[in-house]
């Protein structure tokens, strides 16, 4: 993969730098960033998406040693924290009206993923969708679900020896449980390429909007910084909480518009293991986290409350777009394919 | 439902965790004899297993039963 196009100043400024061999007394780096939506700010999502990147496969076209450089760790810094706060101030209500109400915790963060409030995606998706809207239901995602479950890998070792046994067992199966052509990414690109579109690892960064990104650098945000630990398992069990019934309905919807068994497989296999992830990630790992440590309960409810309503902005901005009969990305362009 | 579950080293090495208002989480188990007879393998560490009965993937769950509160 190659580092994505630039989309403002802040991204012009650090991909200059990072486009260099790492240069150790380069010096620090200094960005502005624009006032408004941090969640929706093109400039600051793509940048961090990138100086995430940098951990994870990185760039062909980047220098391996940039990635603990300290400028470019106090630019991340200075995009995280507009980022976080933002998250938080719109998430404030929901947390509120959860931390610390009676009950188990588990208990009401099911009743919380249950209840939240968002258009339907999967509803959507299942009845009403056509072919090149799926499609592009693909595109969009396929810029997490090709790192599904890497960003709450990183937490593992933050974990104290119970609680880590638990997720790691989780993460077992998101990782294929041993069977390489079972890793989930591995079943979302196998996805993307029986419908057409472009299976390698970031393939589509260029073309989707802010928010896309955002749900993914929420991910990595509370993944790589041990103090949002809790809002990264509370990120998983929001994600696996909303998984199985949601995965019913759209493997439903690709199979409805003449898509093959392999690209509604990956949500297939979504249905059966999210049923069981939901009970282990809520139950068996974000309860108790949180017996253990009552003072991570008010993060544990921050990261699944900022998962849902990424989520949720996220198909209201697609279902928006559709119901004007338009695309937020237009999906390739299709030879005339006949279903089977 | 009724649900018989096979240990993949002896039945003493099968854990039984029931989900309140949920599935039931089976570790160590091979296989899941159905309410029709039919033998289901387990192909993950973890299986969670349906107790409402509504399931439509039974035995295993398929988070049916938040549909049915």
């Amino acid at each position: 993969m190659k580092l994505p196009r630039a989309r403002g100043p802040v991204s012009t400024a650090v991909f200059e730098r990072i486009l260099q061999a790492r240069d150790v007394l380069a010096g620090p780096l200094r960005v502005e960033l624009a006032s408004g939506d941090p969640i929706e700010d093109d400039d600051l999502q793509v940048t961090l998406w990138a100086l995430y990147e940098l951990h994870y496969r990185s760039f062909e076209d980047v220098d391996e040693g940039w990635e603990w450089a300290p400028e470019l760790l106090a630019v991340r810094e200075q995009l995280e924290a507009p980022f976080e706060r933002a998250l938080r101030e719109e998430v404030r209500p929901q947390v509120a009206a959860v931390v610390g109400a009676p009950g188990d915790l588990a208990d009401r963060l099911f009743a919380l993923t249950d209840s939240f409030e968002g258009p339907s995606l999967a509803e959507h998706i299942q009845r009403h969708a056509t072919r090149e809207q799926v499609q592009e239901f693909l595109l969009h995602r396929s810029v997490y679900q090709l790192k599904e479950a890497d960003p709450h890998t990183w937490v593992i070792p933050r974990l104290e020896p119970d609680i880590k046994a638990r997720l790691v067992e989780l993460q077992f199966d998101e990782y294929g449980g041993g069977r390489p052509a079972r890793v989930h990414q591995a079943l979302y690109a196998r996805a993307l390429i029986e419908a057409g579109l472009d299976a390698s690892y970031g393939a589509y960064v260029d073309d989707v909007p802010a928010i896309t990104l955002a749900l993914s650098n929420a991910t990595s945000l509370f993944g790589l910084h041990r103090r949002l630990r809790a809002a990264a398992l509370g990120h998983l069990g929001a994600v696996e909480a909303t998984s199985s019934i949601p995965c019913r309905r759209f493997a439903a919807g690709i199979r409805r518009t003449g898509f093959s068994d392999p690209v509604a497989f990956f949500f297939d296999e979504h249905v059966e293991a999210d049923a069981v992830h939901e009970q282990l990630a809520l139950r068996g790992i974000c309860a108790e986290l949180v017996k253990a440590t009552p003072g991570l309960e008010a993060d544990v409810v921050f990261g699944a409350t900022a998962c849902l309503t990424l989520e949720a902005r996220f198909a209201a901005r697609l279902l928006e777009a559709w119901d004007n009969e338009e695309h937020v990305v237009p999906p390739p362009r299709q030879e005339a394919q006949v279903p089977a | 439902m009724t649900a018989a579950a096979g240990g993949r080293r002896g039945d003493s090495d099968v854990e039984v965790t029931l989900c309140p208002g949920g599935p039931m989480l089976l570790r160590g188990a091979s296989h899941v004899v159905g309410e029709d007879g039919a033998r289901h393998e387990v192909q993950r560490s973890v299986v969670a297993v349906c107790r409402c009965g509504s399931s439509a993937r039974a035995p295993w769950c398929d988070g049916t039963h938040k549909l049915l509160a």
